[in-house]
């Protein structure tokens, strides 16, 4: 072998070893972050953070169970006000829009995707709470919705139209309308998909602060009904975090690895329903 | 399908309806300086008064001067007072005024984190400007070193923090620099939100202390309670008369003392740089802004209920928190101030 | 009826179809498609509208002045978008090379099962929220810097204006660094999904040619995806841009501009985060605000650039192969 090639061969094995080696280190990033959140939040994590509210300024013994309601309240909201919209607007795209219109939607659903997080909730504020008055969770809700609405969007549409053109045909021939079609045959074929789109984009708005800051700002008590400012998960975490308290730092490890664990169990249960495949379901 | 879309609007109806009987809910924004204090007081308020909460968010006094004026909290507080165009603005919004309840008495001090030294240094109003202004940039600079014989002062470059947000721990900070510096007062004035010359932005008060205690060389501002709470050194600060005071309850109140026979009736007042041997010169009132009509009759009656408590029973808390309590003319003039909310 | 080869649609009266909910089905995704359309619209004329006061009182100056004084009420968006671009300049710096040698293993080298295991923990690295590597940055990251990264860069490369200063440890780098675990996942995804698409025929010709494994990724496959992969790197930068929790956490709150990377900065995102709830005064809201729309333009012109960029990549991949 001459000297040329045996330096190539060098090359070309040394690089690619660098090229494992970037993987590697991209992904132990993941256990990283995990494994710094365990290490300083577990310790945190007892019966009083769950359950009891924040205490003043300076005192030890609070905790976030305002805040987790919270977040889950706008997070329930935000899912009903985004699904509907999404997953609608899907089956508009996949069954019954023409060119011109599919383009349109597509675009906007686009460009909202790409709208900064920060400047949605300038939208939000400027829509729910100067108008009204108030911070409220709807308007938090109203903005985290609106971020769901692309991804259900995007995944509805092309989950539907990937169900085969076979099915639909004889459902057709079987003298199903094209509503009933879609309403017991199609959907159903693809709802695996549509269901992993709605629990990521689930996942993807838990954990945005940035468009809370200025819509659901913030409580330090249980917020009532829908109207009021209320505390979440990851605001509570950001205010924390700046603080000077190391109680309150110990807070914000322990909800982050909270918040975090809820993220990754929802994406690892989204994309296991996922690759279960596609079926239709015996009925 | 159908179970899928009702139980969330089910668990939505809930949620809604829970927690909604009873309670009294009131926001309030503004002022992280005395938000130590103010978390106590509406803690203890609302165990008294279990229906009525207080829901505070300490945004800083530009937010809770803002937000005030917008209508979105249902009263604001900030230590540096309104000035005469954001009253305007609020006025015009509203069509009634808005009114200034002096709380405590608080002092901004200079926190400082610099490795090695654990003594209290002694900062003259020059060498305060110098270092904020950027002049001054070594913590070893004969303008700090020279008040400080005995120091170990090391060589080190000094990192100011300041807020990123607006203040009005700013505002008392930079009146005070305006006062005693003709150098600040032209290149950048007197204000919640001022064009700092150098230093790291930290978020409220607990953002510059956060900076403070992670920073090693680092100084900033801060209300007195946080730097005591974080065990953190602060320095003594030369008044007027040319005495090097520390940040205390006697040194603020003897600084509201000349003000207080001489309130004015909107009760806003600087205190910064006040004449007398024992005054600490950075000291502030601290205000909560209140509109002059509240619609609603139980927000009013709780509200007014609050401030009455506040001048009174609430005074008791002050001092265990770092802040002076009101000077006794103060709250006698606020008891009455009380019914011009309507 | 009879079977047709254009799009299924029933042939039977009107009135029969409205019975069976088709119109009206028809109707109402109608309506919520339309909503996402007019939701966006509104969005851009809210933002366009909420600025107007900066706009008439600055113009473009807006973008060229340095100042930031809300007491003067004089404003520049310069020292944000500084911030800005070298937060992501230094973010993609760090991330491209990591991002595509990552991709090269997960689409070249590594078997299937291995390639797509790590994809489904690099695709969990992208659901990390913000706010937690905020959290991370404060604690972990910026101490890191302070005392050993900063220095050690000082040391070895502080004759170069980038490296000068003091240490704080937040600023410029940190949040570089910080976005650049954030955008490593998107430009990894996409590449490997790019580079998936290249047709093995170019592989196997290059092969066949007597390169070595690594020069007919190198000189072949990756110039052939090249398009693609340019755009998933507009993707990660508009990702980067937007990104703020994380970078209002260690970025160190200043407007300042200036070529050392340890030195405090301030982004569009940021500033609107720490200023919007306290911007008193009209004119100075409407300037974030404004801040806000130009920060939406920008990401929409790189968004719209990537894709451009990536469809005409996996088309010439298809055509390619179709030869």
């Amino acid at each position: 072998m001459s000297g040329r090639l045996r330096w190539r061969k060098f090359v070309s094995g040394f690089m690619l070893a660098m090229t494992g080696v970037c993987a590697l280190v991209t992904v132990s990033v993941l256990f990283f972050v995990l494994g710094d959140l365990v290490v300083h939040g577990g310790t945190s994590i007892n019966w009083n953070f769950f359950t009891k509210l924040p205490a003043p300024v300076g005192e030890t013994g609070g905790g976030m169970a305002n805040a987790i309601v919270g977040s889950a309240k706008l997070l329930l909201l935000a899912s009903l006000i985004g699904v509907p919209i999404g997953f609608l607007g899907g089956v508009y795209l996949a069954e019954f829009s023409g060119s011109t219109a599919a383009f349109i939607v597509r675009y906007a659903g686009d460009l909202l995707n790409g709208v900064p997080s920060i400047v949605i909730g300038i939208f939000a504020y400027a829509m729910l709470v100067l108008p009204f008055k108030h911070f409220s969770t709807i308007a938090g809700s109203f903005a985290l919705g609106l971020m769901m609405v692309p991804i259900i969007l995007r995944s509805t549409e092309e989950f539907l139209n990937g169900v085969p053109r076979a099915l639909r045909e004889g459902s057709m021939a079987l003298g199903a309308s094209k509503w009933k079609t879609i309403q017991a045959v199609v959907i159903p074929a693809a709802y695996r998909g549509i269901l992993t789109a709605i629990l990521l984009a689930f996942a993807r708005v838990a954990g945005e602060t940035a468009p809370l800051l200025f819509t659901a700002l913030g409580n330090r008590y249980w917020s009532h009904g829908w109207n009021e400012p209320t505390a979440s998960l990851p605001v509570v975490i950001y205010t924390y975090a700046l603080s000077p308290y190391d109680d309150w730092h110990r807070q914000a490890w322990a909800a982050g690895l909270v918040l975090l664990g809820l993220i990754l169990v929802i994406n690892i249960v989204a994309r296991a329903i996922l690759s279960r495949g596609i079926s239709v379901p015996r009925s | 399908m159908k179970r899928v879309v009702l139980i969330p609007l089910f668990a939505l109806a809930l949620c809604g309806l829970v927690w909604a009987q009873g309670t009294l809910s009131i926001n309030a924004a503004g002022a992280t300086f005395p938000y130590p204090i103010y978390s106590k007081w509406f803690d203890v308020y609302h165990k008294a008064h279990s229906n009525i909460e207080i829901n505070y968010q300490s945004i800083g006094s530009g937010g809770g001067i803002k937000q005030v004026t917008e209508g979105t909290v249902d009263f604001g507080a900030s230590d540096g007072p309104m000035n005469d165009d954001q009253i305007k603005e609020f006025t015009q919004k509203h069509g009634f005024g808005i009114l200034h309840f002096p709380t405590v008495l608080g002092a901004a001090v200079p926190a400082y984190n610099i490795p090695g030294v654990t003594a209290t240094l002694n900062f003259t109003p020059a060498a305060l400007a110098g270092i904020f202004l950027g002049k001054i940039t070594k913590w070893n600079d004969p303008a700090i070193a020279g008040e400080n014989k005995g120091v170990n002062l090391p060589a080190n470059d000094i990192i100011v923090v300041h807020r990123a947000d607006g203040s009005g721990t700013t505002y008392c900070w930079t009146d005070y620099l305006s006062k005693v510096s003709e150098e600040w007062k032209s290149k950048v004035g007197t204000g919640t939100s001022v064009r700092w010359p150098v230093g790291l932005g930290g978020k409220g008060n607990e953002g510059v202390m956060g900076v403070i205690k992670e920073q090693p060389n680092a100084v900033g501002y801060v209300e007195l309670i946080y730097a005591i709470q974080n065990h953190t050194p602060y320095g003594n600060v030369q008044n007027s008369s040319g005495v090097f005071v520390k940040a205390s309850l006697a040194g603020v109140s003897a600084a509201a003392a000349g003000a207080a026979k001489h309130m004015p009736d909107d009760f806003r007042v600087s205190i910064t740089n006040a004449p007398g041997k024992d005054v600490y010169p950075i000291s502030t009132f601290t205000w909560l802004l209140i509109p002059q009509k509240i619609s609603d009759s139980a927000k009013r009656a709780a509200i007014t209920g609050f401030l009455k408590w506040m001048i009174t029973d609430g005074q008791q808390y002050c001092e265990a928190l770092a802040y002076a309590k009101l000077p006794k003319e103060v709250a006698a003039k606020e008891l009455k101030a009380i019914s011009k909310v309507q | 009826m009879t079977p047709s080869a254009g799009p299924i649609v029933g042939s039977r009266s009107f009135l029969s179809r409205l019975r069976e909910g088709d119109e009206i089905a028809h109707l109402i995704t109608f309506l919520f498609a339309a909503s996402v359309v007019l939701v966006t619209l509104l969005l851009v004329f809210v933002l366009w509208q909420q600025s107007v006061l900066p706009r008439h009182k600055f113009g473009f100056a807006f973008f060229f002045t340095r100042v930031w004084d809300p007491i003067s009420e004089d404003f520049g968006a310069l020292p944000f978008i500084y911030g800005t671009i070298v937060t992501t300049v230094v973010a993609l710096l760090i991330s491209v090379p990591l991002g595509l040698g990552a991709a090269i293993f997960l689409a070249e080298l590594a078997p299937q099962r291995i390639s797509d295991t790590l994809q489904f923990f690099i695709d969990l690295l992208a659901a990390v929220p913000s706010v937690i590597y905020g959290l991370l940055g404060i604690f972990i990251v910026v101490p890191l810097m302070r005392t050993v990264i900063e220095p050690a860069l000082k040391d070895t490369l502080g004759f170069l204006p980038f490296f000068q200063g003091p240490a704080y440890g937040v600023g410029f780098l940190t949040a570089g660094i910080v976005l650049a675990i954030m955008i490593v996942p998107y430009i990894i995804s996409v590449s490997r999904e790019i580079l998936l698409a290249v047709p093995r025929e170019q592989r196997e010709a290059a092969l066949a040619l007597g390169s070595t494994r690594w020069e007919s990724t190198w000189k072949v496959v990756i110039p052939f995806a090249r398009t693609g992969i340019m755009g998933s790197i507009f993707l990660a930068m508009a990702r980067a841009l937007g990104e703020t929790m994380a970078v209002a956490m260690v970025i160190g709150n200043t407007p300042t501009i200036s070529a050392s990377l340890f030195s405090p900065g301030y982004s569009i995102a940021a500033v609107i985060a720490n200023e919007f709830t306290e911007a008193t005064g009209d004119l100075y809201l409407q300037a974030l605000v404004e801040l806000g729309l130009v920060l939406f333009i920008l990401t929409f012109i790189l968004n719209g650039v990537a894709r451009l960029l990536i469809v005409l990549t996996t088309q010439k991949g298809s055509r390619t192969a179709q030869v």
